[in-house]
This record gives C-alpha cells, structure tokens and sequence, in this order.
C-alpha cells in the first residue's frame, strides 16, 4: 500500500495530517510511523496502520487537568495518611497522628472537591449514590468516599478539638480501614477505559498508585510531624517511593514499546521529573535523619513527586487516546492473530475475554 | 422505573434480559450495508430533527465530504467519506462486475473510489459506558438497546473514555452525556428509527436483530459471490470483544479505515482482574505502614 493513498492513510508518511503534526514522538516498538517524506514508497514495509484521517478511534477522556489528577493524588495522600495516622496513635506517637489525621481531612476535602468540580452537573453529585455497581470503579469509589471522608474528618476534628475522643477512636479505625482502598480504586478507575495507556497498564497501576500515596503520606508525615516521632513517616516515605519507582518500572517492562506515551512528550517530562524527585525525596529521608529541614526538603520533593506522577498518567492517557495508532495496532495484530490462526493463538484470545 | 444493567462481567444471555426486562420484545438492531450508502447525509439530518440534537458544527473539514468529522454527543450519525486507490481484486474498478450488487459509486476510470459509511452507536451486548455509569443513567432498555436518562446523568464523564467505538460525549453547554438511543420513543410506538426511515437506498436497516443477522450474512455472501471479496461483516456476531453489536455493519474496507476500532474489547472484560490487584495494592498500604512500623519501634523513646 503506498503512504500517498489519499484518505486511509495519512497519518503516516506525511507531515501535514493532524497526527503528523506530532511530532518528537518515536516509532513504537520499532516500527509504528515512519519518518518518510510524503508519497515516499518504503522498500521495506513498516508497521502499518490506516486509519481515518488520522482521527481518534476513541474520545479523549473530558475530565479536566488539574481536577482529575489532583482528584488522585489528594485521594491517595489522604488514604495512607489515614493509616499512618492510625498506626502512629496505636503506637503512642501523637504529633505523628495528628499529622495524618489532618492530611486525611484536607487530602480528601480537596480530593472531593475537586471531583465535583469536573462533573458536567456538579449539583447532582449525589446522583452518584442513587446505584451501587460492582461494574463501576467511579460508583464503588463513591461509596468508599462517602463512608471515608466522615470518618477522616471526624477522625481529625476530634483529634484537634479533643471533644468526643472515643468517637474519635472509632471514626480513626474506620478510616484507616478504608483508607487504603481509596488509594487504590482509582487506579481501577482509569484503567477501566478504552484509553489504551491506562488499560494495558492495568495490572501496575494500583501498585503504582499505592506507592505513590504512601510516599506522599510519609512525605507529609517528615514534614508536619515532630522529629521524635518522624521516624515511621521517613520509612513509610522510603518504601513507599521504592515501591512505586519499581511498579513504574515494571510497567514500562511489560509494555514495552506500548509504554510509549509514558516515556515521550510531555507526558514523558511530568514522569521523569517525578521519578527524580522520587529518587531525591528517598535519599534524602534516607539521610536527613538528624536535619529537621533536610527531613522537610525531602517530604516536599515526595509530595511534588506523587503528584507529578498522577499529572503524568493523567496526561499519557490522554495522549494515548488522542492518536488512532495506540488503538489501531494492538487491535490490527491481534484481529490478524485471530483470523489466521482461528484463535490458536492464546494470549490474543485471552485480551479478547478480558483474561489478559 | 429506572433499569440498570447487572454488572457486566457476563456475556451471553439477552442484554435485556440481563438487566432484568423479565418480559420483553425481540433485541432490535440496526444493519448498516454501506455498499450502498450514497453518502447523501439524510441520516444525519434525520436524526438531528427528531431528536433535536444541536447543531455542532458545519465546518469545511478536508476530509472528503465530511462535515461532522466523527459521533459525538451531538452527532449521532456520521457520515465518512473515504476517497481511496480501489483495490486491484475491488469490482469497484469495472463497472459491470461491481453492477447491481455492489452499486459502486466511484469512478472506475481513475481506479479510485469513493467509500461511504453511515456510524451509529453499536449498542454493545457488553456496553462499556453502562458498566461503568456511576449514577444508573445510562440503562439498557427493553429493545436491548442502551440509552442515556438526561435527568439522571451528572456529566461525570465516565462514560466518554469507556467506549471503544468512541460513540458518547458530554455536551459543553448542559454538561450531560448523549448518544443515539436508537429512537427509543419511536420504537415504544412501533416506528422505526429516524435514520433508517430517512435512507433513501436501505443502507441503513433496522429491525429485530437476529433477522439483520440472516439478512446481512445472505448479503455477504451475494456481494462475495459477484465478485466484492472486499466485501465483510463488522461486529455481526456474538463472539467479539463486545458481545456482538446492536448496531452492526456491511464494509468494504478495513474498519479501521472507516475510523472503527479493528478489535474492541470492552474494558470490564478485566474488570475482575483490576478489582483483584486494586484489593492487593490496598493491602499493600497496610503493609508499608505495618513494615514501617515495625521495624521504627525501638525508636520511640
């Protein structure tokens, strides 16, 4: 098929397509677009792949930058922070509780804020608790908030206030309980959509999302909490940061040459400084155990990091929706798979029934 | 009443009766053959009138003759135009082989040819927006259709990146969610959806599914038979990614160059998969701060 075929094909081989236009992007698993001029005529055929002037397959996801990753960040400080609030009271460290209380309450106030704030109605946010639906990580999600955020808030208020401190107990352990979970059906969230990005990274995304919000609730713990009790928050900051770095790590591995909007673009410069940041912030807990401002500097760059990291998945996915071929390809070979092969071929299978 | 769908993590029985329709009439459907689309847009216009649809845009957009670049929460159908080589093995090259069975409208001359396709929302058996509507707006009703309830939807935007055609979009102005509802107020009074009615050449036919199914593979099979080999079913069967489509199509080409996804998979299919690693990363976090505590516990003092 020759790249001038006006109509099937013009995002490749030209530059004047809409997807043309993008450039500083690299050929996907070594093939993908090539960098030909228009009506050039390849001796060896590249990976090809047509599509409808260059046009999206799928809708780019309509939530809004910065609601929705601020939505998943604030979310996943406030979770783990719930924990480690919790732990830190069992264990007698107070300063230490109160800093994770407090983090809760405000992460999931902005949190909930923030989500509101997207819908296309926000005044019909109850709506989302009319129905119950295992199907739905956005309505289990709901249920999950709307049991958590009372029971972090009156967690918080009653730790600040001092008044009904056996409440407080119980509404501590209720959103230690939950709060782990709200840090990672948002992970669920994103990846259950046919934005090619998130759902092929499905099965790292809710370690990468944990990671992310335990280093941020140690890195706010290093930051508010006394320094004689900041000692479980540094650790927490430290295998936190460690956990996520690996689960990025392990997903660009394992998408290999589909990991591409991760690694490119500006969703590419969001990740990497965060992993730098990561990388600062966990030597820095590591080292600053004596320096309060060190132990400071390093909670911040945790929190920065968390929040770059959701700001670069966010923006991935987009990416990954906005041009056809991360729809197109993965689809083309697997059809192809399964025609000649009348689905010999498991693994092609098993993405079709959702067992891969 | 409102019906929402079970979760979707089941394929097989009737979408209708999944949702809980415990008497309902036959899964009705509409069969796109655009081999014979003309291209002459009374779809889009037909659909826009009855279901007052906002006008969204009347743009020059370079792509052939297509003004509504794609379906949209104010475009329901869209009309694509594809101005390509036809293929040497393509009757679309002879006029007399391509004749009354292929109604080819390119000009054979300059073995180009003119492909015209009529896109609709599917309907999908396993309709990715409805699985993942956190309100209950979207709902499958009775017909197997899937609808979107205006005065329930929240405008969350759920639905939009969910769909792997690409259908549903939420609306700037009231900030909902729309689609095609496959004319479900026609269809409760026994008329056939606004498009179907308005095809001047029966590109677009609508009807109890399982009859468009026999009806498309006779069609096939006569186009393949005289000679189209480009001739192919899209989303006509059951075994497919979605369940099988609703709304399914006759092509001439790949999908992918009528802007369709090759292969979608509706991404609840791994749902269960995603809910278990979410749980596992959950229990990751106890674990973190468990470790971290552990391990500070000498340090308190």
């Amino acid at each position: 098929m020759s790249a001038s075929q006006p109509g099937t094909n013009p995002a490749r081989g030209t530059n004047s397509g809409p997807a043309g236009s993008n450039g500083g992007r690299h050929a996907r698993n070594g093939r993908g677009r090539g960098s030909g001029r228009g009506g050039e005529q390849f001796m060896v055929p590249r990976a090809e792949f047509r599509s409808y002037y260059g046009r999206p397959v799928i809708k780019e996801p309509v939530w809004k930058e910065p609601d929705v990753p601020a939505y998943l960040f604030f979310g996943g400080l406030a979770g783990a922070s719930s924990v480690l609030g919790a732990a830190a009271q069992l264990t007698g460290r107070p300063g230490l509780a109160r800093a994770g209380k407090v983090a809760a309450l405000g992460g999931i106030s902005v949190s909930t804020v923030a989500l509101i704030n997207d819908l296309g109605r926000p005044a019909r946010f109850h709506h989302m608790l009319r129905v119950f639906k295992l199907s739905s990580p956005m309505s289990v999600g709901s249920w999950i908030l709307s049991a958590y955020g009372p029971a972090a808030g009156a967690a918080a208020l009653s730790d600040l206030t001092g008044i009904l401190p056996a409440a407080g107990v119980a509404a501590t352990a209720g959103a230690a309980l939950l709060g782990p979970a709200v840090t990672t059906y948002t992970a669920a969230l994103l990846c259950d959509t046919a934005v090619p990005a998130w759902h092929e990274a499905h099965r790292e995304m809710p370690y990468v999302f944990a990671g992310s919000a335990a280093s941020a609730a140690g890195g706010f713990g290093l930051l508010a909490a006394p320094a004689r009790e900041a000692e479980p928050a540094r650790r927490l900051a430290i295998i936190g940061a460690a956990v996520e770095l690996t689960a990025k790590k392990l997903l660009e591995r394992r998408l290999q040459g589909r990991a591409e909007p991760y690694q490119t673009g500006r969703a590419g410069a969001l990740l990497r400084a965060g992993e730098i940041l990561t990388g600062c912030g966990l030597a820095g807990a590591g080292l600053s155990r004596r320096s309060r401002a060190g132990s400071a500097a390093s909670g911040l760059a945790l929190l920065a990091a968390s929040a770059l990291t959701r700001f670069g998945i966010f923006e991935a996915g987009r990416i990954s929706a906005r041009y056809p071929e991360y729809t197109i390809v993965p689809q083309r070979e697997r059809r192809t798979v399964l025609e000649a092969g009348t689905r010999t071929d498991a693994d092609a299978a098993a993405v079709r029934t959702g067992r891969r | 009443m409102s019906v929402t769908d079970r979760p979707g993590l089941t394929g097989g029985a009737d979408p209708a009766e999944r949702a809980g329709w415990a008497e309902h009439p036959p899964r009705m459907g509409f069969f796109t053959d655009t081999s014979v689309c003309i291209g002459c847009k009374a779809c889009e216009v037909a659909c826009k009138e009855w279901n007052a649809v906002p006008e969204d845009g009347l743009t020059l957009t370079g792509m052939s003759f297509d003004n509504t670049i794609g379906l949209s929460a104010s475009t329901w159908r869209h009309v694509a135009f594809i101005e390509q080589q036809a293929p040497e093995s393509a009757p679309g090259r002879d006029r007399d082989a391509g004749g009354d069975a292929g109604g080819d409208a390119g000009g054979a001359e300059d073995g180009l040819r003119w492909l015209m396709s009529s896109d609709v929302c599917k309907h999908c058996s396993e309709a990715g927006c409805l699985d993942v509507c956190p309100t209950g707006a979207l709902m499958r009703t009775e017909f197997g259709t899937v609808v979107v309830q205006d005065d329930v939807c929240n405008g969350c935007g759920y639905c939009v990146p969910a769909c792997p055609f690409g259908v549903i979009g939420r609306r700037e102005d009231d900030g909902g969610a729309h689609k095609c509802t496959l004319c479900y107020d026609r269809l409760g009074v026994g008329m056939e959806p606004a498009c179907a009615k308005a095809c001047p050449t029966d590109s677009i036919q609508f009807g109890p599914l399982d009859e468009l199914r026999e009806r498309a593979q006779a069609r096939v099979s006569d186009l393949q038979e005289a000679g189209r080999t480009d001739a192919r079913l899209y989303l006509e069967g059951p075994d497919d990614g979605i369940g099988g489509a609703g709304a399914f199509f006759l092509l001439l080409d790949e999908p992918e160059v009528y802007g369709l996804p090759p292969d979608p998979v509706v991404s609840t299919r791994s749902l269960p998969r995603m809910w278990k690693h979410a749980g596992l990363a959950a229990a990751g976090v106890g674990a973190m701060v468990l470790t971290a505590f552990l391990g500070s516990r000498t340090d308190v003092r």
